[in-house]
């Protein structure tokens, strides 16, 4: 009979934020620290990753994933952090209860702090509403990575690659090594998602690159034969035996939607203050569900932040939740994180965090009512990560709202 | 299979064919149950509303009307035998234009002509009562209280389980190709073989007009395939809504539902799109997002909620509203045609209605076998909740290790990966796979005909 936890923070997810954070919260002295993690091993998206590069910002050096999330389990239990694989978080009640359970039993975890780190999924076909048949063989580069690294096996031998984020050129690479020959790579937009060299990639290993194409339907069964596509307002069809959809990830947030958590239509995450505190502040959260997609070390630096405060609010030394002024945001801009600014001291603040959904240029205005209180020429493209500094307390005491926007160049001078 | 003359073959594995398979095992008949396909469910049956209907807005008078009624009844019955799961929501009828809510009296008077008396009209604030997030223009509703919701496959597996534990035979893989009738026994050409029996029952779907053809040179019916498109949304819908939401219906269907489903989603659909194909179930963005824009303006919440999967059904319509069964003695041969939306909820009826047809005797087994379902309702305590319950495999649907080692062991294994996600719920979840299918893969593809990946790395 597996037995009831009670400890200081909990932290669901075992991936780079997860991990990073406990082994923080250690290192402060925070007390008990349970890391949850529901598979049979910790390390999260970056066990399946073979490429580089990984740790250079926590490590000081290049690492492939599967030793990258060695080296920040070994750390944490070196701190002393108790990892639970195999260990399945269930539900979220409000302040701090979780119902659990593990390969023996259910049970329940009770803690000061729960910290979030699910992390994100890519998303599948069906949420992207492709129009065809349903045929076997289409799988997105998380279920590839471990077909290939995980069992050894083989999900398919000539798909269609959709997308073309830093992943999806992952995933080029992953095929590559299994001896797996993607068709063509295909991208919606008039460019490449990810940043030059990448867009090099799929020459150097062969692979036809087709911008501004887009599936129209899926055709098979059992097993994917084709799809037609359209391309650059020409439609054709390519024979494949399968279809990997890449990219475009969501958050792992259903725990929070279906728990007491409030959770951004935007982002599609948990909302949060600048600390990483959720809307019952028992909670924090940190990684990619608060925001798809970033890479391995800015979710395990700002794991370490959010770590910080979590031992502040312990220690009774964080500011109350009351009072948050929200962030709000509109097109083209796609997400801002944190959605929630409590009027504090300047201390080891984060930024704010963005993305837009199309590539856009003008100027990113912050603003509190009609008051500008920061702004920048701008020139941006889909996730690539914006930053803007948080307002310090002095500027935004007064406000009851802010106000993100893109705005034609040459406005939103002072 | 030469040697054994059954009393009954019954052509077809969907909902219907399996419940008729039941009915005559449960009598005592030797029963043997054709299906072309690798597994059941694999035509208009695996893709439906999952709603277990009153009967409430059928045509009064109708074979159609009496049969959902007894069906309705039937199942309350038997899903507690067969731990078949039962979500007692309810539904709201609800009228969101003038003329819609002017409808709405004569819906609850048809209904009271078809028994179902419990019905009752809502003001708009009452029916926003019960679902608080129902949209801005409803503007009343009527309350169906008995309308459930169901488990569209496990009911369908049980009936076929509980058949085969009591005697019958399930054969795949055995289209019938051809057949002749001597005047007391039939003999089937299927894809496995020769078939004997002394009576067929046609319960073939969507193919149910082309084997009356070329059995018996002549139908009655022509099947007119109308496709349905569907799309489920994340479990964290369901917070949105405990009742099913129906429209007013026209004369040709039923109208988009949003409803829970037993596994904690929320359905909606489905369209109703006339095509010459009978197995092209493919869905198209364009549909689908008009399909959620209409799910947005019942249930506004429903907006940027994720799809958790989308999927089509072809319902097998004929040039008539109501059922097309109709029995011929003198050929031994039952025709069960044009079972379209409420055959989830009638085939139990229908079932007991072609038993009548037939109208043998036959010595029922002393000892009938109840196999248990195992459970895969949200509501109901699940597999991953009960103590050693060892790997989860899939974890947004939280499919333990052993539930697939259950399904794969099982009287009627799955065939394919899908058989094993309607058997199982793996890879049914929000993430389609993306954690569990090559974990999956390894786990069942040798035991698999069609295997899930493509093989192993060489």
């Amino acid at each position: 009979m597996s037995e009831d936890i009670v400890c200081d923070v909990a932290i669901v997810g075992g991936g780079p934020a997860g991990l990073a954070a406990a082994a923080e919260l250690r290192r402060l002295g925070a007390g008990r620290i349970v890391v949850l993690e529901r598979t049979s091993a910790a390390g999260g998206m970056p066990l399946t990753c073979v490429h580089s590069p990984f740790g250079l910002r926590e490590y000081g050096k290049l690492m492939r994933g599967a030793a990258y999330a060695r080296e920040l389990v070994e750390r944490a239990d070196r701190e002393g952090v108790e990892i639970r694989t195999g260990t399945a978080v269930f539900a979220l009640h409000p302040g701090g209860v979780l119902a659990a359970g593990d390969a023996e039993a259910p049970f329940t975890v009770t803690a000061r702090r729960v910290l979030l780190a699910t992390g994100a999924r890519e998303a599948p076909r069906s949420a992207r509403l492709v129009s065809g048949a349903r045929p076997l063989g289409i799988f997105t580069t998380g279920a590839l990575q471990n077909f290939i690294h995980a069992e050894k096996r083989l999900p398919f031998r000539a798909p269609l690659v959709v997308g073309s984020e830093l992943v999806s050129f992952s995933a080029l690479i992953t095929c590559r090594q299994a001896g797996i020959r993607p068709v063509a790579m295909i991208e919606a937009g008039q460019r490449t998602t990810a940043r030059w060299p990448a867009g090099l990639l799929p020459r150097l290993l062969g692979v036809p690159l087709l911008l501004d194409a887009r599936i129209t339907k899926i055709a098979g069964g059992p097993r994917v034969t084709g799809v037609e596509i359209e391309h650059a307002f020409h439609r054709r069809s390519l024979d494949c035996d399968g279809i990997l959809f890449t990219g475009k990830f969501t958050p792992e947030a259903s725990l929070a939607r279906l728990g007491p958590l409030a959770v951004d239509p935007h982002s599609g995450g948990p909302i949060i203050d600048q600390f990483g505190r959720c809307s019952d502040p028992a909670y924090y959260a940190a990684g990619n569900m608060l925001h798809p997609i970033e890479t391995a070390g800015f979710c395990w630096r700002e794991a370490v932040a959010t770590a910080r405060r979590i031992y502040d609010d312990l220690a009774g030394l964080l500011p109350p939740a009351a009072g948050a002024i929200p962030i709000e945001i509109e097109a083209p801009l796609s997400y801002a994180v944190p959605q929630l600014v409590v009027p504090a001291p300047a201390g080891e603040t984060r930024a704010i965090q963005l993305r837009v959904s199309e590539a856009a240029r003008g100027r990113l205005c912050l603003r509190a009512g009609d008051r500008l209180l920061w702004s920048r020429r701008l020139s941006a493209l889909p996730e690539r990560r914006i930053l803007v500094p948080l307002p310090g307390e002095s500027q935004i005491a007064d406000a009851r709202r802010l106000r993100l926007t893109l705005e034609p160049a040459g406005g939103g001078k002072p | 299979m030469v040697s054994l003359c059954f009393d009954v073959a019954v052509v077809g594995g969907g909902v219907v064919g399996c419940a008729i398979a039941r009915e005559f095992a449960l009598a005592g008949a030797s029963t043997v149950l054709l299906e072309i396909a690798g597994d059941i469910l694999a035509g208009a049956s695996k893709g439906n509303s999952a709603i277990l209907h009153t009967g409430f807005d059928a045509v009064p008078g109708s074979l159609e009307a009496r049969l959902v009624a007894e069906s309705h009844a039937l199942y309350l019955d038997l899903h507690r035998k067969l731990n078949l799961p039962l979500l007692e929501t309810g539904a709201h009828l609800v009228a969101w234009t003038e003329d819609q809510e002017a409808q709405l009296p004569a819906i609850l008077a048809a209904a009271h002509e078809n028994g179902v008396a419990d019905v009752r009209i809502l003001t708009a604030a009452a029916a926003r009562r019960r679902t608080p997030a129902l949209g801005p223009a409803a503007r009343a509703a009527v309350e169906i209280p008995r309308e459930y919701v169901i488990d569209p496959w496990s009911a369908p597996l049980a009936y076929l389980t509980q058949a085969v534990e009591n005697g019958a035979t399930a054969l795949f893989g055995a289209g019938v190709t051809d057949g002749r009738f001597d005047g007391a026994v039939w003999r089937l050409q299927t894809g496995r073989g020769e078939v004997r029996a002394r009576f067929v029952v046609n319960a073939a779907g969507l193919y149910g007009d082309w084997l009356e053809r070329s059995l018996l040179g002549a139908s009655r019916f022509a099947i007119h395939p109308r496709k349905g498109q569907f799309v489920v949304y994340d479990k964290a819908a369901s917070k949105l809504l405990d009742t099913i939401l129906l429209p007013v219906p026209t004369s040709r269907t039923k109208g988009v539902v949003v409803c829970p489903t037993i596994f904690g989603n929320v359905l909606v659909g489905p369209t109703a799109e006339e095509q010459d194909s009978r197995a092209d179930s493919s869905t198209d963005e364009a549909t689908l997002r008009r399909l959620k824009a209409e799910a947005e303006r019942i249930l506004p919440g429903l907006a940027g909620m994720p799809v958790t999967a989308i999927y089509a059904g072809i319902r097998p319509a004929t040039e008539e509203k109501d059922y097309r069964i109709f029995a011929d003695a003198e050929r031994h041969w039952i025709t069960v045609g044009g079972i379209r939306s409420t055959g989830l909820t009638a085939a139990l009826g229908i079932a007991r209605h072609v038993l009548g047809l037939h109208g043998g005797a036959f010595t029922p087994p002393p000892e009938i076998v109840w196999p248990q379902m195992p459970n895969l309702a949200e509501h109901l305590p699940r597999d991953h909740q009960a103590p050693g319950r060892g790997e989860i495999v899939c974890h947004c649907e939280l499919v333990t290790r052993r539930e697939i080692e259950a399904a794969l062991e099982s009287p009627l294994p799955p065939s394919d990966p899908a058989g094993l996600k309607r058997r199982t719920r793996a890879m049914m979840g929000r993430c389609q796979g993306f954690h569990c299918a090559a974990r999956l893969s390894a786990l069942v593809d040798a035991r698999l005909s069609v295997p899930l990946g493509a093989g192993p790395l060489s």
